[in-house]
């Protein structure tokens, strides 16, 4: 898939949690060119942080060539963007990586933490029946427009809302099922949602997380480890900003 | 204008290449750019057999750099000269292999497994600082340095580049060990050996703890450091340390290297090279310069 580097224009910017922003962008191609599941790149104005910050696409716009992107501000970098205003431009490449492969399956969409916005434009596009399951720590974000997405389960660590616990709480509480699971978040999420589908023998498409520096696949920095042989070295490291973020679960060890 | 430069016979359309580990084999970088507008691509360190790495993470973010222990993951030369090798001689460039290994035997299989193959040099990395055995243990001793480049050399088809690490007492005891073992081309510098923590996690930042530093936090050691060796040997000198733009590409060239390399940068921005070359172009225009050689700084 082509990958485009652009100045791209920020439409709105919005605090919509504790550390949590979205920013809205208006893309030449980007957008237009991205699926659900795929990240950008993102360059900070100082100069003295030189390396793109991988952010996923929460939401597309393709008509209008819109990017939603939302982020939790974990350091200088982060911070940086959060103070950016509607109107300024922003440094982005992408679209990168390989998105969730859309499956007209009864489907159940799981977010944890950070790992809950991708969650957003997967549920718009998916075609067949699906179900999300979003868990927080305590404080909710995205609500409003997973819900109008989809029917929508919570799990919140302190129980202040839906199911206390953890997402596989809410997915138990709730007796839900599906023949396909998607999810993004914190590892050890993703690690206990791998042996669940296991244990079903459901498919299951995870989002992988790690740091990184090129994006495109070049620097070997953001590689997980994988059951077989990757493409690249050839030994049982995959790139997760190449042939992920987005994995068959059972293609990777967590 | 001449902006072709001239390492060891071979001849580079310009003196702007990339640094090894921070380009792959160039394919992922064919989306942004044209490799042939490259004075050469500077591969990945290639071993005789694959290796897999360090456990990440493996980079972490510094003030106007970064720091990497990726450890030197690469498929092996077999894949190498089987897949990216050709791939490389589609285009227009100097294609230079950088070598890695463990003991001699590892590095002189390589350099064997090259000799036929379509590399017009070698690159010698000795300043590795991300692996336990070898890469640096050759480079942080004149002895083993001079001794390494000699049993290379002798097996070696194409002229041959050792790579230093800056991580030593006096860089021109090392640049005048590997010319004393024939060392055909000297390039500078490897990254500094540094560390950080993650103080909300209370750990290493890094799983291998320490890691090489790299970007433009460490230009002026790396330019100080060319200015020495170039003093010292007599052989051509590559310069890479921080390059970020033409300005400090023709830092290093006033140093009196002979080509420079581009790193760091790459991941910043996949065109940072072009802009390098189109840079010192400019400069040399508004110097009135005909010939890149006369960027250099004559005392």
């Amino acid at each position: 898939m082509k990958k485009f580097q652009e100045t791209a224009v920020i439409l709105s910017q919005e605090q919509i949690g504790e550390d949590i922003y979205s920013l809205w962008i208006q893309t030449k191609e980007i957008a237009k060119e991205a699926v659900p599941g795929q990240f950008i790149s993102v360059y900070c104005r100082d100069a003295s942080r030189m390396l793109p910050r991988p952010i996923s696409i929460c939401e597309l716009d393709k008509e209008q060539g819109r990017l939603r992107m939302v982020y939790r501000v974990a350091g200088a970098g982060t911070a940086e963007f959060a103070g950016y205003k509607a109107g300024e431009e922003l440094k982005v490449m992408g679209p990168l990586g390989n998105g969730f492969p859309l499956k007209a399956k009864k489907a159940l969409l799981i977010g944890g933490g950070i790992g809950v916005p991708p969650m957003l434009e997967l549920a718009k596009q998916l075609p067949g029946e699906k179900t999300l399951v979003m868990g927080y720590r305590s404080e909710t974000y995205l609500e409003p427009e997973l819900a109008a997405a989809a029917p929508l389960y919570i799990a919140t660590e302190d129980g202040s809302k839906g199911t206390s616990g953890n997402v596989l709480d809410a997915i138990r509480a709730n007796g839900l099922t599906a023949e396909v699971l998607y999810a993004c978040g914190p590892t050890p999420m993703l690690r206990a949602l791998k042996a669940y589908a296991e244990e079903r023998g459901m498919e299951a498409w995870i989002s992988l997380e790690e740091r990184m520096a090129c994006g495109i696949g070049a620097c070997l920095a953001c590689v997980c480890r994988s059951k077989d042989v990757d493409e690249h070295t050839h030994v049982k490291n995959k790139r997760i900003c190449k042939e992920g973020p987005v994995f068959n679960a059972q293609e990777v060890e967590l | 204008m001449k902006l072709n430069v001239n390492l060891a016979g071979v001849e580079l359309k310009n003196p702007v290449m990339t640094a090894s580990g921070t380009f792959g084999s160039g394919m992922e970088y064919s989306d942004f750019l044209d490799l042939s507008s490259l004075g050469a691509v500077v591969t990945k360190g290639v071993s005789n057999v694959p290796w897999s790495g360090n456990p990440t993470p493996r980079i972490a973010e510094v003030t106007g750099g970064m720091l990497n222990a990726i450890g030197l993951q690469n498929p092996g030369m077999d894949v190498f000269c089987e897949r990216d090798l050709p791939f490389l001689k589609q285009y227009n460039t100097k294609v230079i292999v950088n070598v890695c290994g463990k003991t001699t035997e590892d590095y002189l299989a390589v350099v064997e497994r090259l000799a036929d193959e379509p590399a017009d040099l070698l690159e010698i990395n000795i300043s590795c600082p991300n692996v336990k055995e070898g890469g640096i243990a050759f480079g942080q001793n004149p002895k083993s340095a001079e001794a390494i480049t000699a049993a290379v050399k002798k097996v070696a088809k194409q002229p041959v580049i050792m790579k230093l690490s800056p991580n030593v007492t006096d860089i021109t005891e090392m640049a005048r060990a590997v010319e004393a073992g024939g060392a055909d081309v000297i390039s500078l510098i490897n990254t500094l050996t540094g560390m950080k923590f993650d103080i909300h996690r209370r750990t290493f930042a890094i799983a291998n703890q320490t890691a090489g530093l790299s970007g433009p936090a460490i230009k002026p050691v790396a330019v100080r450091m060319v200015y020495q060796t170039v003093r010292a040997v007599k052989v051509p000198v590559i310069g890479m340390g921080g390059i970020r733009t033409a300005e400090d590409a023709v830092e290093f060239l006033m140093a009196g290297a002979t080509a420079v390399s581009v790193g760091t940068a790459n991941f910043e921005d996949p065109c940072a090279t072009l802009k390098v070359i189109q840079g010192i172009e400019e400069y040399m225009e508004r110097h009135g310069f005909q010939d890149a050689a006369e960027i250099r700084l004559a005392e």
